[in-house]
């Protein structure tokens, strides 16, 4: 254990999924809240494209352009759901899982382009799919502390608009505050949250990273400020543990250790939280 | 035309009609994201039955996918019905975790064994004639093309058997627990078929494709009907027609077949959108 500790690629590693704990975690609370827990799995599925898009474009392996890339189509996805939602009959969940599978699908038609012109290059792309905590460098940490960093101060500068218009979209429209634009600042704000975990976690784990800490912290409180403070623990706890667990027992990868770890909490939260969970509403009635 | 190009039109195209059947009710009933979901949580089931069979091509491996599936769903709806946790947020814990648990079972124990998460979620159609049903040394055909011929035969005589109660609990399921239709029944029988489909259909175009198989058709074919059996059947025809353009333009530009069928879907359904926008009356 003591071992643990100095050992240098364990900190870059705890490092890195404790910052993707603390940032998916506070930002899962809103995409709770709002009832769109599953569009950060729409997201980050609809990187894919982006991703594969400009390593074609600049052969570049640097994760900044990379997960630039990736941002865009993210964007792009994410704004493509409310625009089919709003002008025909699908409902939000189709209009989501298409948006999820289709840009996933073109997504791979690309990586078959890559991997035609480069073998060696590939796997750059499979980190991104899987993900592959134990692969972390230092500067990548620097990266993702640095947008997590952009992530705090904005939720803490658009704090208010974001409680007003997750709780009463309608008054913060009538009060003069552009509901849509918060939506939107939202959406970017989870895109950073997906690019802090692609390289962690993967696609698919992601959507836990966000809705888990989240979901377990919403059995505790009803206040939103606590809520987000438990998030982002709940979200380090797991993160924490989930590293341990990985390195001490041989060839668990991190990823999938932290999202156990996480629904572990999720689980004693639902059963064990006071007023809400299922062990409290059994007793008092 | 040589036979190895027939047999992955006519896989693709049973794996499409496949989907379409159990999809057009997931999507018109809001539980479209169900199959997002299964499709991922069948890796733990997989990985469980392979253990005890021993045997990568075993059609064990096949009823393991689906119980998981099916436990999937079961999990997610407990949570559901607990209060506790909307529906988005239920699936978005549930098969994240099956997922885990499915990989980290291969990396402990499966480490030499082809079957990894790649192979699960991306699939590939290309490959799919080669593995071939061979009894008495006499060639039956693919494999694949035989699962897919079942699993349409099981998904038709579903909704043939169960198409009022389906109907019903698509449109008012309050109504149907109250007149005793059991609609739990009937929406846990659709789920399972949607299990099978979906792990019959993965080890031809992948976990992910599968969801644009179920979801996009049958969003296509609500644009342009309002009727169910109108829809169901234009659901199957343009999941077929995504899976045949899709594999002529997999060939032309050399990309991956699955991917290019995702895509043809959803340019299929662009079209129908922007019909649907653009002529006076809409395309219904």
């Amino acid at each position: 254990m003591s071992e643990l500790i100095t050992n240098f690629t364990f900190i870059t590693v705890l490092l890195g999924v404790s910052i993707l704990g603390i940032s998916s975690g506070i930002l899962g609370v809103f995409a709770l809240l709002r009832d769109q827990s599953l569009l950060g799995d729409a997201i980050s599925h609809a990187m894919l494209p982006g991703i594969a898009c400009a390593f074609l474009l600049t052969h570049s392996k640097n994760p900044l352009i990379l997960l630039g890339g990736g941002a865009i189509a993210g964007c792009i996805g994410a704004l493509l759901i409310p625009y089919i939602t709003r002008h025909t009959v699908i409902k939000k969940d189709a209009a989501l899982g298409m948006v999820l599978a289709v840009f996933f699908g073109i997504g791979l038609m690309l990586m078959t382009c890559i991997q035609k012109k480069s073998i060696a290059n590939q796997a750059i792309l499979n980190k991104f799919l899987f993900g592959d905590a134990s692969t972390l460098l230092r500067s990548d940490v620097y990266l993702m502390a640095g947008l997590a960093a952009i992530i705090l101060f904005l939720v803490w500068l658009f704090w208010k608009e974001l409680l007003l218009t997750t709780f009463d979209p309608l008054f913060a429209k009538t009060s003069g505050f552009n509901v849509q634009r918060i939506e939107q600042l939202l959406i970017g704000l989870l895109i950073c949250a997906i690019a802090i975990g692609l390289q962690t976690v993967g696609v698919v784990l992601m959507s836990s990273m966000i809705v888990a800490p989240a979901a377990a912290a919403r059995q505790w409180t009803s206040s939103l400020r606590l809520m987000a403070k438990l998030s982002a623990f709940f979200g380090v706890c797991a993160a924490v543990s989930g590293c341990i667990v990985s390195s001490l027992f041989n060839r668990i990868p991190t990823g999938p250790a932290v999202v156990i770890a996480l629904s572990i909490i999720v689980l004693f939260s639902l059963l064990g939280a006071p007023h809400r969970g299922i062990v409290w509403n059994r007793v008092r009635t | 035309m040589n036979s190895i190009t027939l047999y992955i039109l006519l896989i693709a195209s049973l794996a499409a009609f496949a989907c379409a059947i159990p999809g057009t009710f997931l999507v018109l009933r809001g539980v479209s994201l169900m199959s997002d979901a299964i499709s991922h949580a069948i890796l733990p089931g997989i990985v469980l039955m392979f253990f005890l069979v021993h045997q990568l091509d075993s059609p064990l491996l096949i009823f393991g996918a689906a119980l998981a599936g099916v436990a999937t769903v079961v999990c997610t709806e407990m949570i559901i019905y607990t209060r506790c946790l909307r529906k988005d947020a239920a699936i978005g814990i549930v098969f994240p975790l099956f997922f885990s648990v499915g990989v980290i079972l291969i990396s402990q124990f499966a480490r030499n064994v082809h079957l990894d998460t790649d192979m699960v979620l991306l699939g590939e159609l290309a490959f799919a004639p080669f593995n071939c049903v061979i009894v008495d040394g006499v060639n039956y055909g693919p494999i694949a093309l035989w699962l897919m011929g079942v699993i349409v035969v099981l998904n038709l005589s579903f909704v043939f058997l169960f198409y009022k109660e389906l109907k019903l609990i698509t449109f008012d399921y309050e109504y149907a627990r109250v007149i005793g239709y059991r609609p739990l029944a009937v929406y846990y029988g659709l789920m399972f078929i949607a299990s099978i489909t979906t792990v019959g259909a993965f080890d031809a175009v992948g976990a992910i494709v599968v969801v644009a198989l179920m979801i996009t058709p049958a969003a296509t074919a609500r644009l342009v009907s309002a009727r169910l059996l109108p829809v169901l059947i234009m659901s199957c025809l343009t999941g077929v027609v995504s899976a045949l353009s899709g594999y002529a333009f997999a060939q032309w530009a050399d990309v991956s077949i699955a991917g290019a069928i995702a895509f043809m879907s959803g340019l299929l359904f662009s079209i129908a959108f922007l019909l649907d926008r653009t002529l006076p009356y809409g395309l219904k």
